[in-house]
């Protein structure tokens, strides 16, 4: 692997999993892992069915419902459409032996909470689930990345997938973070820099200092939001901290294969002089605690800054979508962002529902009590997050503080099941879309990390972590 | 899949930048187990009101932007979510063709694999295509000899040739690939040698 010319992770990646170079410019490369929901898959396994195709590999395949599932109550899911479509994603994974974490199972949570959690996602696989978040395992060094439902139907047939290569793009990030400031601001900060179509075509692999000394969790929320930044995936190259945390998860290699693997996952970082087609350094000093203020997560300021002034924009279409955003999100330029007043605070997703995350909110409103005009969600990443926190007492100090304890699923970053913002409600959220109606049809959501958000909570308004005491 | 060889017709105008999946068809519609019948509920939120009744003003609910097959839109169509629900619900409603600066990467490939043409311009080109769109000129897209032809004018477009020739022959990618299962099946032979961890159900 380590011949030839200098290789990138992605490169090393992409050719210990090319199948076949097709005559046209198109390249067949193998699918090590693929994940399966219940909102992306019905219509792939009915196409198997149409085609009479079966499912090439079950045992490639693990499946959990999480998009559409209550976070209260879920012994009968009350909407019918969402029951039929879990029921179908069970029956579906019956008919084809595909694993499946049922409603009912300890296990079951966000897809991208529990490949991590499961040791399922390792280093240097390709990973793919009809969900864009996918680029989240790339905190491992798996190339893993978002895919439509016509190729879910692909890889589970043929346990393939037509690609072209992608362009790589490094960013390095040197420098100790600064008290108050998270990996969770330092993507956040980095998609404002590139903007949201600025890793169109590229695979972006974070390196530099300060990601190297981030902990797993926190590795993953950077590369989970990759996407934001239009990417296909994200890489960190895999380390000590990586090998670490896989060690003795359950789907992870047992000791019978782990020496053979460690040997493969080591020989798999980034060459030195190999080629990327785009660089970008940052410095960590640059980056403050950000939130966004519109309605793309570019849309984003450091907590000390303002809401802009759509005159300020260089070109006419970035002042018209200026203006469109402050429309829908009920705000005025030059207000400033601490001044802005919350109605919800929504903790979860599979950017920041882990239970670092949860230790982390916890430590924050221990002892005090959320603002009297405010209600907070906590939605752990999965029923193991969740177990976790309840066994560390975190459960009691966030029901103390005002927070509803809930069941683990996507919940209110995407507002599928009954976990929505009403029309105006403005929300603190530690997901990752702000989009229009993202979060609830005339909802208003800022994006910020879990501690900006359970200052937030606190302060009933906009909190910059800093002087939060 | 439908195959997609030349269309004519007026182009609706969106002149608004990053359209997200979530605009382009909402969470409460991801709930179908089928891909049929969402070109009703397309753009929904700017389409319809809170009480459901179509807003006049939205460039698809006049005529004759409601019959259109194509669109003309701002950059970066399509970023956000993977859901194939939004090429599923353009395509249900009638827009096989659409017109941006820039596109995101899985919409951008979920689009060839529902018989879509989605078309990269400048942004002088797109400027022009806005314009003429919103005069209502009769807008011909030609994949053969790639070019847009519009008001007696003629903008040429680039597409990687494997999938035009995919989008001209309809072609369906899993039928293709099923042809080297041999070669999958000499990967994995291969493979489980290497990374015998990841291949312990395959004898």
């Amino acid at each position: 692997m380590s011949t030839g010319s200098p290789k990138t992770l992605f490169d090393k990646i992409w050719a210990d999993h090319l199948v076949k170079q097709r005559d046209d410019g198109t390249s067949l490369l193998y699918i090590d892992k693929h994940l399966v929901h219940e909102v992306t898959s019905p219509q792939a396994f009915e196409g198997l069915k149409i085609s009479n195709r079966s499912v090439r590999r079950p045992a490639a395949t693990v499946a959990v419902a999480d998009h559409n599932v209550p976070t209260i109550n879920r012994e009968n899911i009350e909407d019918e459409q969402s029951r039929i479509q879990v029921q179908t994603l069970s029956n579906n994974t019956k008919e084809h032996g595909i694993e499946y974490f049922e409603l009912s199972d300890r296990r079951q949570g966000i897809v991208h909470i529990i490949g991590p959690e499961q040791g399922i996602t390792q280093p240097g696989m390709t990973m793919v689930c009809g969900d864009s978040h996918t680029s989240t395992h790339g905190a491992f060094g798996a190339l893993a990345f978002g895919i439509g439902t016509s190729e879910v139907e692909h890889v589970l047939a043929t346990q393939t997938i037509v690609q072209k290569p992608a362009k790589n793009m490094r960013i390095s990030v040197n420098g100790a973070l600064p008290f108050g400031v998270t990996s969770k601001d330092l993507i956040l900060y980095i998609i404002g820099q590139i903007g949201t179509a600025g890793g169109n075509g590229h695979v972006i692999e974070y390196a530099g200092s300060s990601v190297q000394s981030l902990s797993m969790e926190a590795r993953m929320t950077i590369c989970n939001m990759s996407i934001e930044a239009g990417a296909r995936a994200g890489l960190i190259s895999p380390d000590q901290t990586t090998f670490d945390y896989l060690k003795g998860r359950p789907y992870a290699p047992t000791e019978e294969h782990w020496a053979k693997a460690l040997d493969y996952w080591t020989n798999l970082p980034s060459d030195t002089d190999a080629h990327y087609d785009k660089e970008l350094v940052i410095n960590s000093l640059e980056i403050d605690p950000m939130v966004t203020w519109g309605t793309s997560p570019e849309d984003v300021v450091s907590v000390q800054g303002i809401v802009p002034d759509p005159s300020s924009a260089k070109t006419e279409n970035k002042k018209k979508s200026i203006e469109r955003s402050l429309e829908y999100m009920g705000l005025k330029s030059g207000t400033k962002i601490t001044d802005i007043k919350l109605d919800k605070i929504f903790i979860g997703s599979c950017t920041n529902g882990r239970i670092e995350d949860l230790r982390n909110v916890a430590a924050i409103v221990k002892n005090k009590k959320l603002a009297d005009h405010v209600e907070g969600m906590i939605v752990p990443g999965s029923g193991l997050v969740k177990k976790q926190a309840e066994e560390e007492g975190l459960d009691i100090i966030l029901k103390e503080a005002g927070f509803d304890w809930r069941e683990a699923g996507c919940s209110m970053c995407l507002g599928m099941n009954p976990d929505q913002l009403k029309p105006e409600e403005r929300c603190a959220s530690t997901s990752n879309r702000n989009f229009e109606g993202r979060q609830g049809r005339g909802g208003r959501t800022h994006l910020m990390s879990p501690e900006l958000a359970a200052a937030s909570a606190i302060k009933g308004s906009i909190a910059d972590i800093r002087e939060f005491k | 899949m439908d195959k997609f060889i030349t269309l004519k017709g007026v182009a609706a105008p969106l002149p608004i930048v990053n359209i997200d999946t979530d605009m382009i068809i909402p969470k409460q519609f991801l709930k179908t187990i089928k891909r049929t019948g969402l070109g009703i509920s397309l753009f929904y939120e700017m389409r319809y009101d809170h009480q459901g009744q179509a807003i006049k003003s939205f460039i698809l609910n006049t005529d004759p932007f409601n019959h259109s097959k194509i669109l003309v839109a701002g950059d970066n169509f399509g970023c956000g979510s993977s859901r194939e629900h939004a090429p599923w619900s353009l395509k249900d409603f009638g827009i096989s063709c659409i017109i941006s600066t820039s596109f995101a990467d899985i919409f951008y490939n979920n689009c060839f694999q529902n018989g879509i043409l989605p078309i990269v311009v400048s942004p002088e080109n797109s400027k022009k295509l806005m314009s003429l769109a919103s005069n209502q000129k009769e807008f011909e897209i030609d994949l053969p000899s790639q070019k847009i032809i519009v008001d007696r004018e003629t903008i040429n477009f680039e597409i990687e040739e494997y999938r035009k020739k995919r989008l001209l022959e309809g072609l369906d990618d899993i039928s293709m690939t099923m042809n080297y299962e041999q070669s999958i099946t000499d990967y994995e032979y291969i493979q489980k040698k290497n990374k015998p961890w990841l291949f312990k159900d395959i004898k």
